[in-house]
């Protein structure tokens, strides 16, 4: 079996993230970035899948401009096999990306596709249901624990009142939680090895994808700033200054 | 654990600095067959490096001749100098020292500088390995350097092995090149065993902090370079303030002590702060953001403190080394000609000996040596170091004395020793408010799940003999409030927030029992600068 992994390149996750004083979006100026954690989260459960002899080949994908080579890259130091680049200097939204990764899977054909449950940066958490959809095969989102069984997988979920499992035919859409697993380290030689394996590089227009968006982003605006609070020394006078502020 | 994994390089070098990548790039252009190994212990080029900064561009013309036409990232011209004396609400324009004229100089962020030299290292197939830290040496049975090994990811706080636990390798090569700038920890060690300082002075050192800010738009103007002296500071303590203005409504403001400051309560970081407040600083700043702090220790000793920089298998370059240039506040341009000689030198004998000649042989001593007398002379107070800097600077450093460095561990005074001055501080207003708020622009991560990087090897002294006498000076001279004093049931107890350091080497330098020892934490941990 093969398994594909989706990978996005993200702003890293200790960065302190900052609003372009024109509103138009985020500073990215001298920024760390970084592959997307679920995503990593998904490439280790794939791996370990790999090396229990239960899939054959991990292939990470990502979609963006050469820079995402660099994150392809270090999927592949992890251990993945090979990496392919659809290029596009376009901002896909999640449908876009579904569609690219839906034309991805027609021509690997795996037998099942892994995704981070949602990238740091939109926080949508829509492409893998798209894809899912697209591909008109089943989906288990939020995983925390995965098991497969032959034609199935057993899935863990994380749902708001708790667990659930699922059993999904495969292939395949699974999405990952934090809680899966924790990723390993990327040890020195391995890296020396990723530069070795194979990246190939697929343009959108090749896909026959089209890059529009049906959402613009009008504007972007940091959260308020927290006012200053003050020191009350009773019980009435907590009441009083509620009562003024309109809050009582 | 058995056996660790071994990769050979002929060429390893630790850090990647301006001195690191300068010399594994001239490695490359001399002698592309060598295999050059870049180690980084930042997650990423550059995350670690911290400097004002405006930079000479006659390194880069010999290492790059065609940078101008694909420049770093942040790269102004200098337009214009100004050097100022402040006091508590006045200031008084200082004629500029030649040595701090910067026409044809450049203002840029060393740190995005330096990842541009990555791409350059990168594009002539050295191979660079961010976010692995060198955490010892690996010695070779005559007892000579022959290479490091690298530290081990995934070790539990308790040091035992976690779930994630890699074992780090060993990276052999006949030569290995330090470029870990201040202070480095391998440095610190190797210049102990093979005992390079035998013949110099001590180092010494002074402690930059930074802020990057943005500021209300026209209130920079891009290209200017200003300096300050005088106030916060009183007369004893050496040091001045740095304001670079550069593009997009940016402005870099930093405050260097030196670190042989005598007053067991001052506190760097506040100096810094009272800095800002100043009518001409906190004009530019009111109503503006931070976008990025932190703080590094710098060198200072120059000429006198250089220590011996080769010993059998390894070489010592750049600020590891020491060879800043105090009076024209500037390093990055004698670290990029160390790094480049160093290469010259490997490409040229394949070997570390011979390299020490050839560096006091060059213009980085002889620069160093020309200002030799310029930082000592402060230790009798400002205006009296003020006259010996200009007799010195009109002689060019030809005056037969040469005045002695002393350490900065042993100036500190006693509790009971000490009185200090009214600094005339004022009640501060700017961001950011305390330190924590501070470390929190540094964007520093480190996995807490991992042993404690500031080893104490005398924890007993921390809580006996250093209250009464120093009133514990951790507290105050670290910028990022690593170390705090608590009170417990069992009594008072030093906490090291390990997690908050940045990697600036303060304590393992100011300690006055010389009892902090400061040792690379997992790979990829520290601060996380943009544009720094």
């Amino acid at each position: 079996m093969k398994i594909l992994i989706g990978i996005k390149r993200v702003v890293d996750y200790n960065v302190r993230v900052r609003v372009l004083p024109d509103g138009s979006g985020v500073d990215l100026d001298g920024v760390k970035m970084s592959v997307n954690p679920f995503d990593e989260i998904a490439l280790e459960e794939a791996l370990r899948i790999r090396d229990a002899g239960k899939a054959e080949e991990v292939v990470v994908v990502s979609i963006g401009g050469d820079p995402v080579q660099q994150q392809l890259r270090t999927g592949l130091a992890m251990g993945a096999d090979r990496a392919i680049q659809v290029k596009t200097d376009a901002e896909l939204q999640p449908l876009g990306a579904a569609q690219a990764f839906l034309k991805i899977v027609e021509r690997e054909e795996p037998g099942l596709v892994i995704l981070g449950k949602q990238a740091i940066d939109d926080d949508n958490s829509q492409t893998g249901q798209m894809l899912a959809a697209l591909w008109g095969r089943p989906q288990a989102t939020f995983a925390s624990k995965l098991v497969l069984n032959g034609t199935s997988a057993r899935v863990t979920r994380e749902v708001d009142s708790g667990l659930e499992i699922v059993d999904v035919d495969l292939p395949a859409v699974i999405t990952v939680d934090l809680r899966l697993n924790e990723p390993r380290f990327v040890k020195l030689p391995d890296i020396m090895k990723a530069k070795r394996k194979p990246l190939d590089v697929v343009t959108l227009e090749e896909l026959g994808v089209d890059a529009g968006s049906n959402v613009s982003v009008t504007h972007c605006a940091p959260p308020p700033q927290r006012a200053k609070g003050i020191m009350v020394d009773d019980a009435a006078q907590l009441v009083q200054e509620l009562k003024n502020r309109g809050l009582l | 654990m058995g056996e660790r994994e071994i990769m050979e390089y002929d060429v390893i070098v630790v850090g990647a600095g301006p001195a690191g990548l300068s010399c594994a790039i001239r490695l490359k252009q001399i002698k592309p067959e060598l295999m050059v190994a870049v180690i980084e212990k930042s997650s990423e080029i550059g995350a670690h490096i911290l400097s004002g900064a405006v930079i000479e561009p006659e390194p880069l013309d010999r290492l790059l001749p065609d940078w101008r036409d694909d420049p770093p990232p942040v790269c102004i011209p200098v337009e214009r100098d100004e050097i100022w004396l402040l006091k508590p609400s006045k200031r008084y324009r200082l004629p500029t020292p030649p040595q701090q004229k910067n026409h044809g100089n450049f203002i840029v962020s060393l740190g995005a500088m330096c990842g541009w030299l990555a791409t350059r290292a990168e594009a002539l197939e050295v191979d660079l390995f961010p976010g692995y830290a060198a955490a010892g040496i690996h010695f070779r049975e005559d007892g000579s350097v022959g290479g490091v090994i690298i530290g081990d990811m995934g070790v539990g706080r308790d040091g035992q092995p976690r779930d994630s636990y890699v074992e780090g390798i060993e990276i052999h090569a006949p030569v290995t090149v330090l470029c870990e700038g201040v202070r480095g920890h391998l440095s610190k060690q190797l210049i102990r065993r093979f005992e390079l300082d035998r013949h110099s002075d001590p180092q010494t050192y002074g402690i930059g902090m930074k802020e990057l800010w943005r500021v209300q738009p026209g209130k920079s103007s891009p290209g200017l370079v200003q300096h300050t002296t005088g106030w916060p500071l009183d007369k004893s303590i050496y040091g001045g303030s740095f304001i670079y203005h550069m593009d997009k409504d940016r402005i870099a403001v930093g405050f260097v002590c030196g670190l042989d400051y005598a007053d067991p309560e001052f506190m760097p970081f506040e100096a810094f702060q009272q800095f800002k407040h100043h009518p001409m600083v906190r004009d530019m700043l009111e109503g503006g953001e931070i976008l990025s702090s932190g703080a590094r220790a710098i060198s200072e000793g120059g000429y006198q403190s250089l220590p011996k920089t080769e010993m059998p298998g390894a070489l010592l370059v750049g600020d590891c080394a020491g060879t800043l240039n105090v009076p024209k506040i500037k390093g990055t341009h004698q670290a990029m000609k160390a790094g480049m000689l160093a290469a010259e030198h490997i490409a040229d004998t394949g070997r570390a000996e011979g390299f020490d000649a050839k560096l006091r042989g060059s213009e980085v001593v002889q620069e160093l040596h020309q200002v030799r007398n310029i930082r000592p002379a402060f230790y009798k107070g400002f205006w009296r170091g003020f006259l010996r800097a200009a007799i010195e600077t009109v002689t060019a450093g030809k005056l037969p004395t040469t005045l002695r460095i002393h350490a900065d561990d042993t100036a500190l005074r006693k509790l009971d020793e000490y009185t200090p001055p009214d600094r005339h501080w004022v009640q501060r207003e700017l961001p950011p408010r305390d330190r924590l708020a501070s470390v929190y622009f540094a964007a520093t991560a480190h996995d807490e799940d991992q042993p404690v990087h500031l080893q104490i090897l005398e924890p007993d002294v921390c809580t006996t003999r250093c209250p009464v006498e120093y009133g514990n000076p951790c507290t105050r001279f670290c910028p990022a409030n690593v170390y705090e004093m608590v009170e417990d049931d069992a009594g008072t107890a030093l906490q090291i927030n390990a997690a908050n350091c940045v990697h600036c080497k303060t304590c393992d330098i100011k300690d006055p029992y010389q009892i902090i020892n400061w040792v690379a934490p997992e790979g990829g941990s520290g601060p996380n600068y943009q544009n720094m």
